[in-house]
């Protein structure tokens, strides 16, 4: 809500400077947004009169004047096409200040000139603050003003405050609303006034017009006047400038007033020329399913019968609270009005409003819910200015149905529990100067109170907690941390521990964080060669999304880290180690929510960086998590990577094998197509299911006391022998003694024939209650070897 | 054969006196004390000696072994000494060259503010309560006191599943399974990912991260919330933080405020982090509306509550001096490095 200062001082007075006004108004919950001074950068301009124009000695295109300022009269040269003797004209004096910079005295083309003409644009006003201002050229004053008067006075050059207005207080979107608050919260009378109406014209309202409301589900009330003697032309040149400064375009004095009361009183109204009414009748009715209006932007808009209308005798005239039509429109022609001062349904106008895609000034109002106790006040305030304007006569009486009028609401008034709820130690005195600077009724015999009509948002003991608090001032509460109450103990989850465990891991692993967008395309399932049938393209899919591209939750997370490998390599980082904790977000039969399942996603490329390198982090996070059984997989069929190093990760839990994941090198055609490097490593693990298997006990083992014994074991086995397999069965036949077998080479090649590979592994046995003998290992080493020569056709090297 | 032995020792005492290596003094030893060395020799001459003279002789040639034998073991360290020295002048190296670093990786800045807030509200005895994304409009909205057609659904641009699912607003849904599923006193911090239809600029996105708090308890006031707020502010922006509330409206939470802290670029004196104001705008707070109460089945007469919410992106933004919100999710590594 734009309110230009003096509209509200017309309604309170302001004690403070503006700074101190804005930053109280702030406080006390009308936040202020800005503030626009018309005149900042405007100094020494004045109003002066041209008496005289002489053609310029050197130039066809500039005239030399004299310019009478009052005080004296100067020599100004000009190049403005419309000036001519008599004008009144804004004048920019030596050293005056505009937007544009500082005037000097100059010489043009060899005549001295004491100053500049201004024209709007030089005094950056705009054409709806001044209609009349030419195109191109000085601006000439209609009136006659004094000469010498400072321009921001002639002008009527306000400060513009724009506050920020909160949907449940529709009473501020008004001059007279935030009238009230400054009043409140300034601590100064609120200049109440009642609008006077002479109703010269003649005749009665009754005789001339009816009104029916037959929806008042809808309609909660209906005023009505009748003006004739219409004479439409342009409004006083204040009010044009005033419904500038807020921000409306002046249109005719007839919209121009009804602007102007809206904006003052917050209640809307409209204006019908009442000559094209059929049946001289007002009808307040849903509309008919397809009847049609043309709005007054000219727009054709089909209604439905969830639509409220304000209808004649036979057709829609306009849509009820969000705009009129044309049919009724008032014109140069109109002799006669009907005015309009309703309040509605504000969920009513708020899905007309949306579903014939128009928003008003109106519109915005109504949807918020007005005061139907405003409507009459507005109503006259109307046929005030339409009589001080001269713009018609008023026709005596005012019809107003209102079918069920607003009854009082009557609250507790309870000061010590008030004082309670805040923490705060306000006596009950302040608390009711406080409510009643903002009109709310206080028996404190009784101990109630009542809010004023204006105040629909006034329902529960909190709200008149805030009223009193924020005139209180919110920073004068004490501020205290919850003592005296019970102890809670604040700790995080297995889950939420084993999460951080999970980012610990990952960063001390060398890889750095990401976060990435949840929402996507439905094109990724493509990009990373999703076969048409997989389950994956089941997705939850948004009704009303901002595009295609950002349509979908999705279901795998590898897309989303493709792209950020991407983002690096196309900017040639040489190497990048990524990974993202996040969702994925998968549809469930028969439930109204998706499975949102947490996901580790890991992706690395750069030189260096292989398979195992990223099966390194996997099974660095398996140890950290405390998960003790786990098997890697190959994977040979998944399209998203390469057939031949790619592994699927399993973990038990309870003795169950369980699906964990992918980790593996992407297929070079899925890295191409997404623009990441030829060799890029991509995991995808489900944590839900690392964190059932994982633990956090840990359980301590005596160091040993007696020395092991270290044997190799080398041996040539066929190639797609795996070495998982080999050493899972080592470890079988390894006996008691067997401590750990690790892999330390895989050799192919020379003395190794075609088809074979030679598998070398170390072995340590010990015992934890005497040293060993060679015998011992023996034994184990001979069972060892049999096992695999046995399972595996394997061969001692 | 006393004149004798004097001679050995000055001799052997010149000679020690010369050596300049281990393997001199080794030879030296031998010279002298070896087995066929030339005290040695005297010593093993004592037989022909009169027993008047054995005991003299003896005592003199003991004592010339004797400070040989000191002799060479000083000169030994010496040497030794002299050898490390030597050594470890060699393998002088320029300490000066970078170290061999293990490439860490790093949380992303949105966790390290996330970490920290969750710090400072366990230490207060908050839990950290989670909830879906992917919400009904009932926890989203209804329960909050937003019914359908309420103002408010305007100003929170709502991606929609079906008519009664969507996307979470904001993370006070967990709020509202929280109060259904515990009993008071509760306090929890619910921090999490939140979608409005934004578009993508320097200073939005469809998709970011709150951060909201509730303490439902008998006898909860408002200072209460401005003293837990203060604590936090403190915590993230310096202990010279204070704050500044201004009333608002939530349909939430009343009486409801917008707080301010002041800037931490400039301690309130205005500059660009605050564009003059000397406050910047963090979070929204208030008392918990009794509607909401109600419809979590607390009873309002008899416990209160306040909450707060705060978007992570702009502290973090905000703290971290990050002018475009873009950059939080494009995943450059260079920008990753960073914190």
């Amino acid at each position: 809500m734009k309110a230009p200062l003096k509209w509200i001082k017309d309604h309170v007075d302001i004690n403070v400077d503006i700074k101190e006004y804005i930053d109280a108004m702030t406080l006390s919950g009308s936040k202020v947004e800005g503030v626009v001074d018309m005149a900042e950068d405007i100094e020494k301009v004045v109003v002066g009169k041209i008496v005289e124009i002489e053609p310029h000695p050197n130039a066809d295109k500039l005239v030399v004047c004299k310019v009478d300022i009052g005080s004296e009269v100067l020599q100004i040269v000009t190049g403005a096409p419309n000036v001519k003797e008599g004008d009144i004209i804004p004048l920019a004096l030596v050293g005056a200040k505009l937007p544009g910079g500082k005037i000097k005295a100059a010489k043009l083309r060899g005549v001295e000139s004491y100053g500049m003409m201004c024209s709007i644009d030089e005094l950056n006003l705009s054409k709806d603050y001044l209609p009349d201002a030419p195109d191109d050229g000085v601006y000439v004053f209609k009136e006659d003003l004094p000469l010498g008067m400072d321009i921001r006075d002639a002008l009527d050059l306000d400060k513009v405050i724009e506050f920020e207005i909160t949907s449940n207080r529709p009473d501020c979107l008004s001059v007279i609303g935030l009238a009230r608050e400054t009043s409140a919260t300034l601590k100064v009378p609120f200049k109440k006034r009642e609008p006077v109406v002479k109703e010269e014209a003649d005749g009665d309202i009754n005789a001339i017009a009816s009104i029916e409301i037959e929806d008042p589900d809808l309609c909660y009330r209906y005023s009505s006047r009748i003006v004739k003697d219409v004479k439409v032309g342009p409004s006083p040149a204040w009010m044009q400038r005033r419904l500038a400064a807020a921000g409306m375009r002046p249109i005719n004095n007839i919209v121009d007033i009804t602007n102007y009361v809206m904006l003052e009183y917050g209640q809307p109204m409209h204006a019908f020329d009442f000559e094209k009414l059929e049946g001289s009748k007002i009808i307040v009715r849903r509309a008919k399913e397809g009847e049609e209006i043309t709005t007054l932007d000219s727009q054709v808009r089909r209604l439905d019968s969830s639509m409220l209308c304000i209808c004649d005798a036979v057709k829609p005239v306009c849509i009820a609270g969000v705009m009129g039509g044309e049919n009724s429109e008032v014109t140069e022609s109109t002799r006669m009005l009907l005015l309009e001062s309703a309040t509605f349904n504000s969920a009513s106008i708020r899905h007309t409003s949306k579903k014939i895609g128009l928003r008003s000034e109106a519109s915005s109002r109504y949807e918020k819910g007005l005061d139907t106790e405003n409507t009459v006040a507005a109503l006259n305030r109307c046929a005030e200015l339409i009589e001080e304007l001269g713009a018609g006569k008023v026709v005596k009486g005012i019809i107003d149905v209102y079918p069920r009028p607003y009854v009082k609401k009557v609250l507790k008034f309870e000061p010590e529990r008030v004082n309670a709820f805040l923490g705060t130690d306000i006596p009950a005195e302040e608390m009711v100067r406080i409510l009643k600077a903002l009109e709310f009724e206080v028996d404190e015999e009784k101990m109630t109170l009542s809010p004023p009509s204006f105040r629909r948002d006034i329902e529960h003991f909190q709200d008149i907690c805030e009223e009193i608090a924020r005139f209180y001032d919110y920073n004068n509460i004490k501020p205290t941390l919850l003592s005296g109450k019970e102890a809670t103990q604040g700790r995080k989850t297995y889950k939420q521990r084993m999460e951080d465990i999970i980012r610990n891991t990952m960063t001390g692993c060398g890889l750095n964080e990401v976060y990435t967008f949840s929402i996507v395309s439905p094109k990724v399932f493509d990009q990373i060669d999703i076969p048409e049938d997989s389950p994956l393209r089941r997705t939850i899919v948004i009704s009303n999304p901002m595009g295609e591209d950002f349509s979908i939750l999705r279901t795998t997370t590898i897309p989303e880290m493709l792209k950020s490998l991407s983002v690096n390599n196309n900017r040639k980082i040489p190497e990048a180690r990524l990974f993202e904790l996040a969702h994925v977000y998968i549809p469930v039969d028969g439930q109204q929510l998706p499975d949102e399942r947490q996901t580790l996603t890991l992706g690395m490329y750069g030189s260096g960086i292989d398979f195992f390198e990223l099966k390194g982090c996997v099974e660095q996070l398996l140890s950290n998590m405390g998960i003790e059984k786990a098997e890697f997989r190959p994977e040979t069929d998944n399209p998203t990577f390469h057939p031949g190093r790619t592994a699927r990760l399993f973990v038990w839990k309870n003795g169950e094998r369980k699906d964990c994941g992918v980790l593996g090198e992407i297929h070079p055609e899925v890295a191409k197509k997404n623009e990441c490097p030829q060799r890029t490593y991509v995991a995808m693990l489900d944590v839900e299911t690392l964190i059932e298997a994982s633990s956090l006990e840990k359980q301590h083992n005596q160091l040993p006391k007696f020395p092991a014994v270290t044997r190799d074991l080398a041996i040539v086995v066929d190639d797609n022998v795996y070495v998982a397999d080999l050493m899972a069965a080592i470890q079988e036949k390894g006996g008691e003694f067997l401590e750990y077998v690790n892999l330390f080479d895989v050799y192919k090649g020379e003395q190794v024939p075609e088809g074979k590979k030679s598998v070398a592994f170390a072995l340590s046995f010990r015992s934890n209650d005497r040293t060993l003998k060679d015998e011992d290992v023996n034994v184990a080493m001979d069972r060892i070897l049999k096992n695999l020569e046995k399972g595996f056709d394997a061969q001692l090297r | 054969m006393k004149q004798k032995l004097e001679e050995i020792r000055s001799q052997a005492l010149a000679a020690l006196s010369e050596v300049s290596d281990v393997r001199e003094l080794e030879a030296l030893k031998v010279e002298y004390l070896g087995k066929k060395g030339k005290l040695t020799q005297i010593l093993k001459g004592m037989g022909k000696l009169s027993p008047e003279e054995r005991p003299v002789v003896g005592q003199v040639a003991n004592e010339i072994r004797l400070a040989l034998e000191e002799g060479i073991q000083s000169v030994r360290e010496r040497l030794n000494r002299e050898l490390i020295n030597q050594k470890l002048k060699s393998e002088v190296i320029d300490v000066t060259m970078p170290g061999t670093k293990k490439d860490l990786g790093r949380k992303h800045p949105l966790t390290n503010i996330l970490d920290e807030i969750k710090d400072i509200f366990l230490g207060m005895g908050y839990e950290i309560a989670e909830g879906p994304e992917v919400e009904t409009d009932y926890n989203n909205f209804e329960a909050l006191n937003i019914p359908k057609h309420h103002p408010a659904r305007d100003t929170q641009d709502t991606f929609y599943i079906t008519e009664n699912v969507l996307l979470r607003t904001h993370t006070s849904p967990v709020q509202i399974r929280h109060m259904k599923s515990h009993k008071p006193p509760i306090r929890i911090i619910c921090p999490g990912r939140v979608y409005r239809s934004d578009a993508v600029d320097a200073t939005h996105s469809p998709i970011f991260h709150q951060v909201e708090g509730l303490v439902v308890d008998k006898g909860v006031t408002m200072g209460d919330l401005i003293g837990t707020l203060q604590v936090f502010a403190k915590g993230i922006f310096g202990e010279n933080t204070k704050i500044r509330l201004r009333p608002h409206h939530f349909p939430f939470t009343e009486p409801s405020a917008e707080v301010d802290v002041s800037c931490w670029g400039c301690n309130g004196t205005g500059c660009r982090i605050c564009k003059g104001e000397g406050w910047v705008e963090i979070l929204g707070a208030g008392m918990v509306h009794p509607n909401v109460l109600r419809e979590c089945g607390i009873d309002p007469e008899i416990y209160s509550g306040f909450a707060f919410g705060l978007g992570i992106e702009r502290i973090t933004m905000g703290k971290y001096g990050i002018d475009d919100m873009r950059l939080l999710f494009e995943n450059d590594m260079r920008f990753l490095k960073q914190f």
